[in-house]
C-alpha cells in the first residue's frame, strides 16, 4: 500500500519516498574498559560499504585508563588487518592552562608516510575530569578505483593540562574497498565514552 | 464531492501502517525500524537588532541536555550592527545568567586579502583563554559593510555530562573589516564537570543585526 497525500507518495513499497533526513545513525559502541572500538562492515548492525558515500564517526567523552595517545586504522579484510597503508598530516593548536604556552605547529612525529601503523588523531590525559571529543570523516570507504581520504578534528584534554585541537587528515594508499575501522588507545583500555558511526546519504 | 477529497484528511485509531510487508507506522510514531535523519532542527533563533541570542534548555522548544550526544550550531549571515566585531559564545550551568563558565580554548587563524596579499596562517593569542571567563571568540573582526557577513559553526559535545569537561570545536568564516577572508579555528573545553544547561551568542561589541542561529542536535 501506498501513502499518497496531496498527490505525493510519502511511503511506498515498504520504505518512505519522503526525506527522513540524510544523517543516519548507523551503530553507537560505548567503551567499558575496552582494548578496542571496532566498527566491521556487516556484524552487529554495523554499514560500512558503498551504501554511504560519506561516513562520520563522533567521538564522545573519550576517557582512557592510562595517558596515551588515541588511535584509528583501517582493515580491507572484514577486520583481520588493521595495517592499511595510509600517508597523513598532522597540523594542531594548543594552549595550556596555565597561559604560559601557545602554540599552531606541525606534529611531524604523528603523521606517517605510506605507514601502517595506527594514527594518532588525539592525546587523552587520564584525570577523573579529563576526555577528549571529536570526529572523523571517511570518504567513499568502498571505492576500488581511488584512494580513501578521511578528516579528523578532535579536542583533547592533553594529560599536562591544556586543550589541543588536531587536525589529522590523510589517505588510505589502497583501491581495495575499506570495510573496518578500529579505535584504540596506544596503551591501555578505554574506559569510558562512545564513538558514534553515521552515514550521510547522497540522494 | 471532488474537491471534498483532495483535502480529505485521513483519521485512524489504533492502526499501523503497513507497506510491502514492512511497519513503517505504529503506536502514535514511526517504526523503530524505519532509518530516520540523526541531526534534528531544534530551534531557529534570527537576530533582529539583538543584543543577544539564547539557547535554554526547557524553554522555548529548546533542549540542551542528555537527549542529544552533541550539538551543532549553524550561524548563517551574521551581520553586525558595529564594524570590526568578533560573534562570541559562553555557557552557564543551572539556572544561571552570568555566563561566565571556565574555558580554556586555542584559536588560529586562516587569512588572505581581496587585494591577493597576506596569506597567512597563525595562532591568535588574543582570541584563545587560559582557565578564563570572558565570552569566546569564532571569528574575528566581522565588517558591517552592507554585504558584509559571517558564517560557520560550534559543537559542543556532550553537555550534560557530570563527569567530565565539555569539548567544544569551532570554525568562523567571515568578511574582515579590511576586506579580506578570514576563518578562525577555535577549540577548547569548558572546565567544569557540572551539566551546562544553557549558551548565549553576542558580539563583542554591539548588536547582532541581522542573521539566523539554528541549533541542531545529533543523535
Amino acid at each position: 500500500m501506498a501513502i499518497i497525500s496531496n498527490a505525493v507518495t510519502i511511503a511506498d513499497a515498504g520504505a518512505f519516498s519522503a526525506s527522513l533526513g540524510s544523517m543516519v545513525h548507523i551503530k553507537t559502541l560505548t567503551a567499558s574498559s575496552s582494548a578496542t572500538l571496532s566498527f566491521v562492515d556487516g556484524a552487529a548492525s554495523v554499514v560500512l560499504d558503498s551504501t554511504y558515500p560519506i561516513y562520520v564517526f563522533k567521538l564522545i567523552g573519550l576517557h582512557p585508563a592510562s595517558d596515551g595517545d588515541l588511535q584509528f586504522q583501517c582493515s580491507t579484510d572484514s577486520g583481520s588487518n588493521y595495517n592499511t597503508t595510509m600517508t597523513t598530516t598532522y597540523p594542531y593548536a594548543s594552549h595550556n592552562e596555565g597561559d604560559s604556552a601557545s602554540s599552531l605547529s606541525y606534529f611531524s612525529d604523528g603523521d606517517q608516510a605510506n605507514g601502517t601503523s595506527f594514527q594518532r588523531i588525539g592525546k587523552i590525559g587520564n584525570d577523573n575530569d579529563q576526555a577528549t571529543s571529536g570526529e572523523m570523516y571517511l570518504f567513499n570507504p568502498s571505492s576500488t578505483t581511488f584512494v580513501k581520504h578521511f578528516l579528523s578534528r578532535v579536542s583533547e584534554s592533553h594529560p599536562s593540562e591544556y586543550i589541543q585541537d588536531n587536525h589529522v587528515a590523510g589517505y588510505f594508499n589502497t583501491t581495495s574497498a575499506i570495510d573496518a575501522v578500529q579505535f584504540k588507545m596506544s596503551s591501555g583500555n578505554l574506559d569510558a565514552g562512545k564513538i558514534k558511526l553515521y552515514g550521510i546519504k547522497d540522494s | 464531492m471532488l474537491a471534498k477529497l483532495n483535502y480529505m484528511e485521513l483519521r485512524t485509531v489504533n492502526m499501523g501502517v503497513i507497506s510491502n510487508g514492512t511497519t513503517l507506522l505504529d503506536a502514535g510514531a514511526l517504526d523503530s525500524g524505519v532509518a530516520t535523519g540523526a541531526m534534528t532542527l531544534i530551534k531557529t533563533l534570527t537576530a533582529s537588532s539583538s543584543a543577544t541570542l539564547d539557547f535554554l534548555n526547557g524553554a522555548s522548544s529548546v533542549v540542551f541536555d542528555s537527549t542529544y550526544d552533541s550539538y551543532v550550531f549553524k550561524f548563517i549571515d551574521i551581520h553586525p550592527a558595529t564594524d570590526d566585531t568578533d560573534l562570541t559564545f559562553q555557557v552557564d550551568v543551572g539556572t544561571g545568567t552570568s555566563y561566565g563558565q571556565t574555558i580554556t580554548s586555542t584559536a588560529f587563524q586562516v587569512f588572505h586579502g581581496e587585494d591577493g596579499n597576506s596569506g597567512a596562517i597563525a595562532y591568535k593569542a588574543n582570541r584563545d583563554q587560559a582557565q578564563g571567563t570572558a565570552f569566546q571568540p569564532i571569528c574575528q573582526d566581522i565588517g558591517n559593510g552592507n554585504d558584509e557577513s559571517m558564517n560557520g559553526e560550534l559543537t559542543i559535545f556532550s553537555p550534560s555530562s557530570g563527569t567530565f569537561v565539555k569539548h567544544f570545536i569551532g570554525l568562523g568564516t567571515n568578511v574582515y573589516s579590511g576586506d579580506a577572508s578570514i576563518q578562525i579555528y577555535t577549540a577548547g573545553y569548558v572546565n567544569t564537570t557540572t551539566a551546562l544547561t544553557r549558551i548565549r551568542f553576542k558580539m563583542d561589541s554591539g548588536n547582532i543585526d541581522a542573521g539566523t542561529i539554528k541549533m541542531y542536535g545529533i543523535k
